[in-house]
Order: C-alpha cells, then sequence, then structure tokens
C-alpha cells in the first residue's frame, strides 16, 4: 500500500513537471511575440533579437541548407534559422500555407502548386543515380531499360546481361521528391499521372533506406540523389554516362532535377535574404559541392 | 487527493476521446472520394493514382498478427509452464530476468535486429520477390515481441492457481503433466487469455519494427516470403510526405485500424470474460 501510494505521488510529480514545463515554454514564446509586434524596435535591436526563419521541406535540399544556413550565420548573421527536412510536397504545402517561411522542392512544382501564386527560385541541378549492389556485373543500362525494371517489365538481371537472378526494385515512398522527380523522367507515369512502378517494389522510406537496402540485397536494384552516393552500392552508367557531378553538370546525364525554394511573395525581407545568399557565391560554391549551381561565376 | 485521482482520469479519457475524434475528422472526408467499401475490399494502393484500397494492407495485418499470435501463444504458454512447473525457482528468477529484459528492449531495436540477421537469413533459404523482407519476417520479429507478455501473464496467472489444486490432482493419482494440462492451464485461463489479448495489440499495432522487415510493397501476399505493407506501417511510412487526399487516406486508414483494434479487443475480453466465468463454475461444481 505504501509502495503504490510512493509511485502514485511519483507519477502525479511528474505530470506536473510535465505541464509547468509546457506552460512555461508558452508564456515565453508569447512575451517574444508580443515584443516583436507591439515595441517599435530599431533595426540594431532586430539584427540582435534575430528573426526567426523556418526552412521546411524536401530532405535532398535540407542536407546542403544545413551546411547553407552554417555559413549564414558564420558570415555575421544572427536571424534564428531553422532547417526541417520533411519532403517536397509538405515543404511546398507549408511555403503555401504560411506555416513555414520557405519551402524547399527537389522536384518540378505541380500545375496546382504553381496556381497558388507562390514564388519559385532554382538553386541547383540534381543528378538521379540508379544504384546496384557492388556485386551485380551490369555495368550499364538504357533509360528505356531502367523503365522497363522499374515496371516489372524485366524482372530477371540476364535480360539486360547479368546473372540469372530475379531482379528487386527499391523504390521511395509515394510523395517523395526523388521518386516524383525519377517518374517524372522516366515516364513512369500512366495517362492518369498514376505511378507505374510495380507493386512488387520494395518500399524503403528515405534515401538511407534505399542506400542500406541496396546494399545488403544482391539482386536490388534502386535510385538515390547523386549527392547520397558511397562505396556500400555501385551507381550504373545511364545510355552509357556515368552518374558523376560533371556529366549532371554538363547536362549529358539522363536523369536529373532542380532543386527548388518557393516562397509566398509577401515573405519576410530576412527570408528573401537568406534565398539572395543562396544564389550569391558563397552559397552557389556550397551547392556546388554536391550538386550543378544555377550561376557558374 | 480524490480530486486528483479524478482529474487523472478524467484527463486520460479526454485524450483519448480527443484522438479518435481526430482521426475521425481527419480521415471521414475521404470517404467523400473513395467509397468505404472501395476503400476496404480495393486492391490497388497507388496515391499519385489516386487510387486508395487497403485491403493488401489489411490482409497483411491480420496474416502478420495471427502467424505471430500463433507461434507467440504457443512458445509462450510453454516457457511458461516451464518456468513455474519444471525450473527450479532459482534458475527461473533468472530466465524470468531475461525475459523482463526482452520486453524493455525498444522496438527500433528488433526491427534493426531483423534486418540484418532475420531477413539475410530467409533471403539465403527460401529467397522469395523481397529477397528476405516478407510476411515470415514480420511474424517471427512480432513473435518475439510479444512473447514476454504472453509469457509474464501465463507465468502470474499459473502461480496464482491455488496449491490445493496441485495436491488434489496428485493425491488422486494425475502425473505432473496431467495436472499442469488437465487442471492449472483450465484454472488460469482468464489470465492467460487477458495476456494473448494484450499481445495480439501488440502485434497488430506494432509499427516500426515491421516497417524495417516488412518490405512495404502493398500487394497481397501469397507465400510466407512475400514483401507486405501492414496497415500501421501504411501510415508510417507515407504521412511526412502526404497531403490532401492522400493525407486524408491515411487518416482513413488510420480510423480503420483504431476500429479494428477496438473490435478485437472487446471480441476478445467478452470472450475471456465468458471463459473466466465458466472456468470459475467449473470449479464451483
Amino acid at each position: 500500500m505504501k509502495k503504490k501510494l510512493l509511485a502514485s505521488i511519483a507519477i502525479l510529480a511528474l505530470g506536473t513537471m510535465v505541464f509547468t514545463g509546457c506552460g512555461s515554454k508558452k508564456v515565453e514564446e508569447a512575451s517574444t511575440a508580443t515584443a516583436e509586434t507591439n515595441q517599435p524596435i530599431s533595426a540594431q535591436e532586430t539584427k540582435k533579437e534575430g528573426v526567426k526563419i523556418s526552412i521546411v521541406g524536401s530532405t535532398t535540399v535540407a542536407e546542403p541548407m544545413e551546411k547553407l544556413v552554417a555559413k549564414y550565420k558564420e558570415m555575421g548573421n544572427t536571424d534564428n534559422l531553422e532547417v526541417q527536412g520533411n519532403g517536397s510536397s509538405a515543404g511546398i504545402k507549408a511555403a503555401m500555407e504560411g506555416t513555414a517561411d520557405i519551402g524547399m522542392s527537389s522536384r518540378e512544382l505541380k500545375e496546382e502548386e504553381k496556381a497558388s501564386g507562390i514564388e519559385e527560385t532554382v538553386i541547383a541541378y540534381d543528378g538521379i543515380a540508379v544504384v546496384v549492389h557492388p556485386s551485380n556485373g551490369v555495368e550499364d543500362l538504357t533509360k528505356a531499360q531502367i523503365k522497363d525494371i522499374f515496371e516489372g517489365k524485366i524482372t530477371n538481371w540476364s535480360e539486360v546481361g547479368g546473372i540469372d537472378k530475379d531482379i528487386v526494385v527499391v523504390t521511395r515512398e509515394a510523395g517523395s521528391g526523388t521518386r516524383g522527380a525519377f517518374e517524372e523522367i522516366l515516364k513512369l507515369l500512366d495517362e492518369n499521372k498514376a505511378s507505374t512502378i510495380t507493386e512488387v517494389a520494395l518500399v524503403a522510406e528515405g534515401t538511407g533506406t534505399v542506400m542500406k537496402t541496396v546494399a545488403t540485397k544482391e539482386a536490388s536494384i534502386g535510385f538515390v540523389s547523386e549527392g547520397f552516393l558511397d562505396d556500400t552500392v555501385k551507381a550504373l552508367k545511364v545510355d552509357g554516362t556515368p552518374c558523376t557531378v560533371e556529366n549532371v553538370k554538363g547536362g549529358t546525364y539522363a536523369i536529373s532535377r532542380p532543386l527548388i525554394l518557393v516562397n509566398k511573395s509577401d515573405v519576410k525581407p530576412e527570408a528573401k535574404a537568406v534565398i539572395d545568399f543562396i544564389l550569391g557565391k558563397e552559397g552557389q560554391s556550397i551547392m556546388a559541392e554536391k550538386y550543378i549551381p544555377v550561376k557558374n561565376d | 487527493m480524490k480530486k486528483v485521482f479524478w482529474l487523472c482520469a478524467a484527463i486520460m479519457i479526454i485524450v483519448i476521446g480527443f484522438m479518435g475524434a481526430y482521426i475521425v475528422i481527419g480521415g471521414l472526408p475521404f470517404f467523400s472520394h473513395t467509397s468505404l467499401i472501395d476503400f476496404l475490399l480495393g486492391k490497388k494502393w497507388n496515391p499519385s493514382g489516386n487510387l486508395y484500397g487497403v485491403f493488401p494492407m489489411l490482409v497483411a495485418s491480420l496474416y502478420g498478427t495471427i502467424g505471430a499470435t500463433l507461434i507467440g501463444v504457443v512458445v509462450g504458454v510453454s516457457t511458461a509452464i516451464v518456468l513455474v512447473e519444471v525450473l527450479p525457482r532459482k534458475i527461473a528468477k533468472v530466465f524470468s530476468a531475461a525475459i523482463d529484459l526482452l520486453a524493455g528492449i525498444p522496438s527500433v531495436i528488433y526491427g534493426f535486429w531483423g534486418l540484418v540477421v532475420i531477413v539475410p537469413l530467409i533471403d539465403k533459404f527460401w529467397g522469395g520477390r523481397g529477397a528476405g523482407s516478407s510476411l515470415l519476417a514480420v511474424i517471427i520479429i512480432l513473435s518475439i515481441m510479444i512473447l514476454p507478455t504472453i509469457i509474464r501473464m501465463t507465468e502470474v496467472s499459473l502461480r496464482a492457481v491455488p496449491h490445493e489444486y496441485k495436491e488434489g490432482a496428485l493425491g488422486l493419482g494425475a502425473s505432473k503433466y496431467q495436472y499442469i494440462f488437465r487442471v492449472q492451464l483450465g484454472a488460469a485461463k482468464s489470465g492467460i487469455l487477458a495476456g494473448i489479448v494484450l499481445g495480439i495489440g501488440r502485434a497488430l499495432g506494432e509499427t516500426m519494427a515491421v516497417i524495417l522487415v516488412a518490405g512495404n510493397a502493398p500487394i497481397i501476399p501469397t507465400t510466407l516470403v512475400d514483401p507486405v505493407r501492414t496497415l500501421t506501417a501504411n501510415i508510417a511510412i507515407e504521412m511526412s510526405y502526404a497531403a490532401g487526399t492522400h493525407q486524408q487516406a491515411l487518416f482513413a486508414t488510420g480510423m480503420i485500424l483504431f476500429l479494428l483494434i477496438m473490435f478485437i479487443n472487446f471480441a476478445l475480453t467478452q470472450f475471456v470474460k465468458k471463459g473466466g466465468r465458466r472456468s470459475r463454475n467449473e470449479s464451483k461444481a
């Protein structure tokens, strides 16, 4: 009985702590909000306080974005930039709804997204590599062969010059920007814009999981952003062209896509400044580490 | 003090109410797009083509849960019998500690272990369309995950059987195993069933471990080594990228899961209640 009582008191105490914890945080937020809106503060002070800018969307863009933000802060900007990778569709939606200041997308905007009047800025281009297990003897596939493999029309590696083993197709989840771009470029869509990637394909959540799945399954084939390639998988040549930064930059590699930032036209000037920075020399040199920069000077 | 406890209980109910309402509000508009029948019996899940059929996931969830429960009950109840009646008390304590440890392992660790150990093994021996990522892998992982619950509940209820039963049975000339199977298990039935209900709930609701080993292809499995996608995995995998109708479809998936778990819980609790009453009557007689 005594033990029970002690336990319930402990639980109660814990509960109160959680509640007060949340409560005080809210109060804090509220007070900063009133400080921002009510008091006319000088530009100097704004700089010191730092404006909160949320950048949300494609996990592919989020990766260089972290570096861009670090560089931006290094250069003396004190704005509070928050980067969150949760997918292109979510990022564009957040920017349209205004829950994020800047949305990140690793695919072209859809018609209905463009129709909302949102502003888009291309910050770089990316290549999508087709990857297989390092032990796979196949080196080169045509775009048509890749399409047939992902649609389940070619089911054995021997049909494309490999060993006699059933192909295990690995794809990303529906809604992923990389998958969207891959489907669009290879025309893996039917007349209703429905994905024609084979239903039997394994679905891996996130680029890392695709890499791990392909690295552990000998007969598998998947696709990842060029920037994520490493030794655990082998990137195939597409139409005879290897997926390298040079070939993506030069436009000779067939499977590539734009990286885009989107924002409402009436977005905070501080957010605009971030986009300008990314399009500037420093920003573009960071993008150039893994992607094709839009400005070559 | 009484009021504080009341408040805690009320908060609990309110939270459950809000969650249920949130899922229903999020999912209900979806049925103006796809009818409930098409949703439940549709065999194609292709969000970019606006095709939302959860039948393959429903089947996968049920197969996975049934398979895991069958293995879990056979192995779990046997283990509990060994712990209570066969092993000396001291050794049984060591086993019990290990089982408690098993219960405390986070599901993602089970999943990861399944991914690096179970999946390659299945691939090596049976292959299959998912190269090891399969319904079989799901069943194996889930049965291991629900074992601690079933073992613990069975153990406790077996120990709770009055000692007089054993003395009586043995005194009448029953062997040890006749006592265990004819007397003890019957008397402990309601507790064991309660353990199984908890196990089923966990198996049906498990997400993280399943995603890692299932392969997540939305197809109706025709063999044990086909890749599958469960209802929970469907929500977890696609939620972060979903928008519009797609998001509503995922909420609707959640609704189905919610109802399924409520139904199974209700049905089994009724079953347990009846079973318990009967065994009590039997013992009275």
